[in-house]
């Protein structure tokens, strides 16, 4: 028998894939359906030396991931709808203080407390927009156990090679599922360590002040550099300061480290989208249901493909547009009120052939109700 | 192979979920197959209309839900209430003869087994109900091998409760040898 199969739920993946990544703490506060992740992290991160930390809530979680994280240590944090809410102020500093760290949201039905216990898909806007102030960030998702390890880890590169928080948005019915999960050997996947500066002690060194190629360097915390850290607009010393020129620098840092590599973030899947007459874009447990339908409709001889998206943010809109162009008319798949068709329709050139097909009850959506909206729009009748 | 797609419910506490649960994992792990395992309870942690549903198939599976089961299996009236319409035409129906009285409207195969009573009479233990139920439908579904459920068990669950589960499950074979050969 392979010990490397292992057939257990969404949440536990994605804790198998921080270990994997290397995460040496986590702080969190238990909520459903994201609690297995803490339980989990709990029980593993002290045996290899790891630390964690139960917290009093989600706000002081965010905040002492980050402080882990400016000590140099891999660090992540879980949580649902009602602890996002909580943590958008500290997600804020992270993106202006340019702190590596990944918070998983495990999404449930929305707005407040909304069903905790079943499936939704309403928080992909708050991802991108729930902090104030202008910014970027990168948000991933993924439909299935093998798919969570790789964006988990991916995460965990990405806020290292970028030096900003992701979000790996789940949801409850992927979190919750059990199903086979090869776990990758060692070194199959690229790990991205993190940068440090090779400034030596008694040197100025400037935390702020980006490459070349718009990474900084970063110096632990606490080690041979003493620097400022602040959310306020600040200097390459990382001292605030409200120079029109270093504001302008900072927030065009921001937004264009991020936006300017939107090719290199985003991470999707196609399935029979090359002949494809209709297609379907969709994303986590909807994606399922997406593919389900392809693969079943494929049988029979009809021309249906699907775009799956695992970057959510930056959105890809140059992959989105090309896949469209030849299209007849494009399903989203999504339970929400149309969070990604939005995007959808903001990237094609003919928004009008692209039409929504969404479940917001808490169930997830079945490939017959996806197949009945295809004949409605087909003029079929249901 | 047909795609298996069984739909256990019960009331929360009863160990539906835990059942089902052994039913996937053993598939994947033990029989190289693929299975998925999903569930769906509300807010209480017992007494709530708890649902599991579990999907085995040689192939990949993408939609985790059961909506037409091949098999049923329900522990209490209030499950069997809810879930007896999702029931395929000719599928399976597996329920415990004292805590559910089943209508006879259902058109399909009806296996009613007297888990509780069984379980009260030899075991003596309550807990083990979901166990004697695991054995019956492994038996009758033959999805995959008991050895496999047993061996799963032993991984699974603390030394000491070995031997009572090993019972309960033995105990389930028991009670459909006896039902199909009547």
């Amino acid at each position: 028998m392979n010990k490397r199969i292992k057939f257990i739920q969404g949440n536990d993946v994605c804790v198998e894939a921080a270990l994997y990544a290397g995460i040496e703490f986590f702080a969190g506060y238990p909520i459903t359906p994201s609690t297995e992740i803490a339980e989990q992290m709990a029980s593993r991160l002290p045996m290899i030396g790891g630390k964690f930390l139960q917290m009093e809530d989600e706000i002081s979680s965010l905040c002492a991931i980050i402080g882990a994280s400016l000590t140099g240590h891999k660090s992540m944090t879980a949580t649902s709808g009602p602890g996002f809410s909580l943590m958008q102020e500290a997600l804020g500093y992270a993106v202006m203080a340019e702190i590596p760290c990944v918070i998983v949201n495990v999404m449930r039905g929305g707005p407040s407390t909304g069903l905790p216990t079943h499936a939704g898909q309403g928080d992909v806007n708050q991802t991108r927009y729930g902090i104030h102030g202008d910014h970027s960030i990168i948000v991933l998702t993924a439909s299935n156990h093998q798919d969570i390890f790789r964006m988990t880890v991916e995460a965990f590169n990405f806020a290292e090679t970028y030096r900003t928080p992701v979000i790996l948005l789940l949801d409850e019915m992927t979190g919750h599922l059990r199903e086979k999960i090869d776990i990758p050997e060692p070194g199959n996947i690229a790990l991205v360590k993190r940068l440090r500066t090779a400034v030596k002690s008694g040197i100025d060194y400037h935390p702020y002040l980006p490459r070349e190629d718009g990474r900084l360097p970063m110096s632990d915390f606490g080690d041979e550099h003493r620097y400022n850290v602040t959310g306020l607009y600040h200097d390459m010393w990382g001292f605030p300061s409200d120079n029109p020129k270093i504001v302008y620098g900072l927030i065009r840092h921001l937004v264009d480290k991020i936006e300017n590599n939107s090719h290199q973030i985003a991470r999707f899947r196609k399935y029979h989208v090359k002949d494809a007459d209709v297609l379907l874009i969709s994303y986590g447990a909807s994606a399922r249901s997406a593919l389900h339908l392809v693969e079943n409709r494929r049988r029979r001889g009809e021309k249906l493909g699907l775009l799956e998206l695992q970057t959510l943010w930056p959105f890809p809109v140059d992959i989105v547009r090309e896949v469209c162009k030849e299209i007849k008319f494009t399903v989203v798949v999504e339970m929400n009120m149309g969070q990604v068709l939005q995007q959808v329709r903001l990237a094609v050139d003919a928004p009008e052939k692209i039409f929504l097909a969404n479940r917001i009850d808490g169930e997830l959506i079945t490939p017959t109700d996806i197949r009945n909206i295809l004949r409605v729009i087909q003029g079929k009748g249901v | 192979m047909e795609k298996s797609r069984l739909l256990f419910s019960g009331s929360g506490g009863q160990g539906v979920i835990t059942a089902a649960i052994l039913m996937a994992e053993a598939a994947v792990r033990y029989e190289s197959l693929n299975a998925v395992q999903a569930q769906s309870y509300g807010a209480e942690a017992r007494g709530g209309a708890t649902r599991s549903d579990v999907i085995i198939w040689d192939q990949p599976i993408y939609f985790p839900r059961v909506t037409q089961a091949n098999v049923l299996i329900c522990l209490t009236q209030t499950a069997f209430n809810k879930y007896q319409e999702m029931i395929r035409p000719g599928g399976l129906l597996v329920t415990d003869s004292r805590l559910v009285k089943n209508s006879r409207k259902v058109d399909a195969r009806k296996i009613e087994l007297p888990f509780y009573d069984a379980v009260m009479d030899t075991i003596k233990k309550p807990v083990v109900l979901n166990i004697c139920m695991l054995g019956a439908v492994v038996a009758v579904t033959k999805l995959v091998r008991i050895a496999s459920i047993k061996s799963l068990i032993a991984e699974r669950f603390a030394q000491e409760f070995h031997e009572t589960n090993f019972q309960a499950v033995d105990l389930g074979v028991e009670l459909v040898r006896q039902f199909q050969s009547k």
